[in-house]
């Protein structure tokens, strides 16, 4: 199954996990800052800054991509609860 | 004549500045406010009208089942086909919920609302809005997402927004009538206060519920409460017309300082310069104390870090609360019993929602006889409150020994480095490990 590297840069983490992982279910485990609310893409809460590697990341879902609308996300921002790692190495931060 | 039951009974709107109307309603039989908040007076849904060149614009509505008196004294000084504007500078249901009939009695008037507000606005108003989208069959919203500086003109009237978000929702504003020198509040410097007379230079004494109010609503986002006084704090005001409670026409700069104040810390940490960790802990026969103290000792290993140990049984939520909003870091320790952690601890951890506990360092311990689920369910309820929990928690079955009470050491130790952010730095790591 192809890996990627994930990074939490506030706590200076890095994680291997299989393709598909959701960052969410990576950061709790390490005690990385990305807090959650709803856990299912509605509330915003987990705001997350995506330092590097955002290319490796699936697309936002029109649901994603409506709710980082919506709150005025800046660029380089994901949901951790919906963001899904493809590969290579990505790099985030507590936005 | 009784000046309260006579003014209630009128419904008239009152005149709180040049064309400028309240027309909210009086509340006084409420005692409980969104289920958490005792008021022994009742309270005010004020709801506002200002008068332009060209049209009025309605600010906020009132509690759906006090639209009556909203609508009666919005009659008195207005027709619906004037209002040009409904202004909404908080959704909850206690300032919408005359909002859909309002825009049925008022079809041409344009909703302004926040940037943040409008995915609670389409929540608030299914099914109720006045428009048909022919297209996709569903109902949609015409609105205007306002930010700060932006500005509606009612002819030679104008009004303007400041953006204060979480105060005490996302979606929250204030609004700025310039040429009367009137801030439309919403919550901000609001209360929980019924009297007919209305304005803070008549009503009775109302100083405890002005400061219940602040910290109860407040003080969970005395952050945003911060950024919001260092926007309102420079306008000339005259007038501040909150969203609840009196209208302060008398000296309402003093209630802005005494939110200033408000939002400061609660004490003073005399070792501002270095970091804080509270051990707080429950112990039925001393085993879970025990740890709690090797946790603390560890921890005081480690420079810079201020250790304090509490034992919750010997002490009231309130104050541990004040503790905790300033503190740094928070660990929890409780002993398993009945396959739970014991009351106490889970009182002042639901009282946590208080005060802005997001993104403080956590952690929890306890003893346990055969099962242990109390320090699980700790970091549960902790990662809930949005705190972080970067250390797994820590148990010992019963009696801990030296060796046991030794890696609590550690731990503690561990928890003051990642405090301070000289924990070490851990190799990469894969997910399956950490399952």
């Amino acid at each position: 199954m192809p890996k990627a590297k994930v990074t939490f840069e506030d706590v200076g983490v890095t994680v291997i996990v299989p393709a598909g992982t959701r960052l969410i279910e990576v950061s709790e485990k390490v005690g990385a800052g990305i807090t959650y609310g709803c856990r299912e893409g509605e509330c915003c809460t987990c705001l997350t800054r995506v330092v590097s590697g955002g290319e490796h990341l699936a697309a936002p879902s029109v649901l994603e991509d409506q709710v980082l609308k919506d709150n005025m996300a800046p660029r380089n921002h994901r949901l951790a609860c919906q963001a899904q790692v493809l590969g290579g190495e990505i790099v985030v931060k507590p936005a | 004549m009784n000046l309260m039951l006579s003014a209630a009974a009128t419904d008239s709107a009152i005149e709180i500045g040049n064309d400028v109307h309240w027309i909210g309603a009086f509340d006084p039989d409420l005692r409980a406010f969104d289920l958490i908040l005792r008021t022994a007076n009742g309270t005010t849904y004020n709801a506002y009208v200002v008068r332009g060149s060209e049209g009025v614009a309605v600010i906020d509505t009132v509690k759906e089942a006090f639209a009556g008196q909203f609508f009666s004294r919005f009659e008195s000084v207005a027709d619906y086909e004037e209002i040009r504007y409904i202004v909404l500078n908080h959704l909850e249901p206690d300032h919408s919920g005359a909002l859909p009939e309002l825009m049925r009695r008022a079809p041409q008037a344009r909703l302004v609302i926040s940037t943040r507000a409008p995915m609670m606005l389409k929540g608030l108003l299914k099914g109720s809005s006045n428009e048909d989208d022919q297209h996709s069959g569903s109902r949609v919203l015409d609105y205007l997402a306002v930010g700060g500086g932006d500005r509606i003109s009612l002819g030679k009237r104008s009004l303007s927004f400041l953006h204060t978000p979480f105060l005490h929702w996302p979606d929250t504003q204030c609004t700025w009538v310039e040429d009367e020198g009137i801030l439309f509040s919403g919550d901000v410097f609001g209360c929980h206060f019924c009297d007919t007379r209305l304005f803070n230079d008549a009503v009775g004494d109302f100083r405890f519920s002005f400061e219940s109010y602040y910290g109860s609503i407040m003080r969970p986002f005395r952050e945003h409460m911060r950024d919001a006084l260092d926007q309102i704090e420079p306008l000339p005001f005259k007038v501040i017309a909150p969203a609840h409670g009196p209208i302060l026409r008398h000296t309402p700069r003093h209630y802005v300082r005494r939110y200033r104040e408000m939002c400061g810390s609660t004490l003073t940490n005399e070792a501002a310069a270095t970091r804080t960790l509270l051990v707080f802990y429950l112990s039925a026969y001393g085993n879970t104390r025990r740890m709690a103290e090797s946790i603390a000792a560890g921890a005081e290993e480690v420079d810079d870090v201020r250790v304090s140990l509490y034992d919750i049984e010997g002490g009231d939520i309130l104050p541990f609360v004040d503790l905790i909003e300033e503190a740094d870091g928070l660990v929890f320790g409780s002993p398993t019993i009945n396959g739970d952690a014991v009351k106490p601890v889970w009182d002042l951890l639901s009282s946590l929602t208080r005060v802005n506990v997001r993104g403080k360092l956590a952690a929890a311990f306890g003893s346990y006889g055969w099962s242990g689920e109390a320090m699980p369910l700790i970091e549960d309820r902790l990662r809930g409150l949005k705190l972080r929990v970067p250390v797994k928690g820590l148990r010992v079955k019963l009696i801990p020994t030296e060796d046991e009470l030794e890696v609590c050491r550690r731990f503690g130790r561990d928890l003051a480095l990642h405090l301070t952010g000289r924990q070490e730095k851990k190799p990469v790591i894969d997910l399956a490990e950490l399952s």
